[in-house]
């Protein structure tokens, strides 16, 4: 039995529309117009226990949406959900002291109090036990580096202070599944390695599931075993990376440094461009040319100081996929 | 400790750091105290007839008045329209508490904490330089603290309900305006409502706010017959349980269909 079963999950939410300026907005007093914005549409998943997922899709695709739901605050249109046995937004008190959800966009912890003092409301909020919470605090302590930041007010804390501190605060009571929704936005590369670190170990150690949604392709490549892509509210791909990769494109990239900058390549098999830093790059399919031949062939043409073979990136393929899915 | 208490607590400690509000608050409350003092001394020279409520009877009903204002739910817990206006409200959903109970809790210590903070030094003030008396009796002041704790009660259920209503309009301004005018004239806390045009009294008693004012205040000053006292406090249960249910209704009903907006 999976811990989460989303089955033709839908919801949509009616916009308040009016023309610009002050007759449009004269207008809209007496007549308003409305836009129904399908945010969710037919959305079918199912996770076991302990996998550890990446959520993502461009702005305003539903990932948040979808999370909402699952985490109990909005209740859709249709569909089934279960998690962990229980419809999220039936008896929704109950359920949602059994998960945990960080949202990066805003914190949950008090912003006049020391770290330590919101952290102890929310063992009293979650009634965890102080010998429990003691445990649990020590290991978060250790874990997300937290010692210094305790007695410091939570609004004089840095954004990647901030955001260790909200994990820590998200579990507290011991979830076994862990909803992270954009935690890595406005982090430094430092906050974010430490971030992925820990979620990594939570994932693996304790076999906590986590649901993560992101726009940063690295948190995925870092993390995520498994990836599901929506776009207007549905699911265009559900996968692992490499399958993701092989859906869209098999194409790779051959990056080549000449000993004459200004030479152009051109080669029948490949597409050739410049990268950003001023390297050739040709776009090849595998099946169409192998590697070895392309290589074979470039270097008996050109005089070249380096060469390597790489998958065009994360990025590339979703930019993609988005692009697919839009009319 | 229970999770309300201990939210309550926070609460509390938080709104006893500014010290400097109370400061100010308490340096607002004293200069209106004495402007209301001296208007109603010239009521009370220029007036022939007897009243229903002494000279210093009505001094220390003025000072009680400014002593306990933070008490009176007079506006709007400034923290829950921020969490309506940035949908932090979300993270209040994804707590296994009764939203209801839990923003009770805040009512209740946003209305104390300040109160404790400023009623002391007002009363020390006004009770040595502008007239304010002591209790008629300490039968008078066990029944005035009793009042009070009703008053705290149902004050917080009205706080409560305004705050609930912005769950559907967000910005509140609305029921703001309307709520400071009504808290404070029909309470009691412009004018004791014993000396109102007698017309106007049965009206007054009926609605909820005399139980917030007027009713502690007599307590204070001995006015109450034991029959007025267990109808204050049944005038106070009432209407608190009314104004919970109802808050607790209009909450449940717009929680279902809010939409959180962005990510």
């Amino acid at each position: 039995m999976p811990q989460i079963v989303v089955e033709n999950l839908c919801k949509s939410f009616r916009v308040a529309e009016r023309d610009p300026g002050l007759w449009g907005a004269v207008r809209g007093l007496a007549h308003r117009r409305y836009r129904t914005v399908e945010a969710v549409r037919d959305v079918t998943f199912s996770l076991e226990e302990g996998e550890l997922v990446g959520y993502i899709g461009p702005n305003g695709a539903g990932k948040s949406t979808t999370v909402k739901i699952l985490s109990g605050i909005l209740v859709p249109d249709s569909g089934r959900c279960e998690v962990m046995g229980a419809v999220p937004w039936r008896d929704r008190t109950r359920y949602v002291g059994r998960i945990g959800v960080v949202f990066g966009q805003r914190t949950q912890l008090w912003w006049d109090l020391p770290v330590i003092e919101s952290l102890e409301l929310i063992r009293d909020i979650y009634r965890v036990p102080s010998n429990a919470y003691r445990e649990t605090l020590d290991e978060l302590i250790a874990l997300l580096d937290l010692k210094s930041l305790l007695d410091t007010p939570v609004r004089q804390l840095s954004l990647g202070q901030r955001m260790r501190c909200d994990l820590a605060g998200s579990l507290i009571h011991r979830p076994r599944i862990l909803f992270l929704d954009e935690p890595t936005i406005g982090l430094d590369a430092v906050s974010k390695l430490a971030l992925r670190d820990f979620v990594r170990r939570l994932n693996r150690d304790q076999g906590v599931t986590v649901i993560l949604t992101t726009h940063d392709m690295d948190d995925i490549e870092a993390l995520c075993s498994r990836v599901i892509v929506i776009g207007r509210g549905e699911i265009l791909s559900d996968g692992s990376l490499a399958a993701l990769r092989a859906r869209v494109t098999n194409e790779r990239w051959l990056i080549i440094d000449l000993e004459d900058e200004a030479a152009i390549v051109e080669d029948e098999d490949a597409e050739s461009a410049r990268t950003d830093t001023g390297r050739v790059r040709l776009r090849f399919d595998p099946a169409r040319v192998s590697t070895a031949e392309l290589i074979g062939r470039v270097t008996s043409r050109y005089a070249v100081r380096d060469l390597f073979v790489e998958n065009p990136p994360i990025e590339e393929i979703v930019a993609r996929l988005y692009r697919e899915a839009s009319p | 400790m229970t999770p309300y208490l201990s939210l309550y607590g926070a609460r509390f400690r938080t709104l006893l750091q500014y010290r400097l509000a109370a400061f100010a608050g308490f340096g607002t409350q004293l200069f209106w105290g004495i402007i209301r003092m001296m208007i109603f001394q010239a009521f009370y020279d220029s007036s022939a007839i007897a009243q229903p409520m002494s000279r210093a009877q009505a001094v220390t009903y003025i000072w009680l008045g400014q002593a306990m204002l933070g008490l009176l739910p007079w506006n709007l817990d400034a923290d829950i329209r921020a969490l309506m206006r940035t949908g932090t409200v979300a993270y209040e959903l994804l707590r296994p508490m009764d939203l209801y109970a839990t923003w009770y809790a805040r009512a209740v210590a946003q209305r104390t904490a300040p109160t404790l903070l400023r009623c002391i030094p007002l009363f020390l003030v006004a009770g040595l330089f502008f007239g304010l008396r002591p209790p008629a009796s300490p039968v008078a002041f066990v029944e005035w603290l009793l009042t009070t704790a009703g008053a705290v009660a149902l004050g917080c259920a009205f706080g409560t309900l305004m705050n609930v209503t912005l769950v559907t309009t967000v910005a509140g301004e609305g029921i703001w305006r309307f709520a400071a005018p009504l808290t404070y004239t029909l309470s009691g806390m412009l004018i004791p409502i014993s000396l109102l045009p007698p017309a106007f009294i049965p009206i007054v008693n009926a609605l909820p706010f005399r139980g917030l004012v007027d009713t502690p205040f007599r307590a204070y000053l001995g006015l109450l017959t034991p029959r007025d006292l267990a109808f204050g406090l049944l005038h106070q249960a009432c209407w608190t349980i009314a104004l919970v249910a109802t808050g607790r209704m209009l909450l449940r009903r717009t929680i279902g269909h809010m939409v959180i907006q962005g990510g």
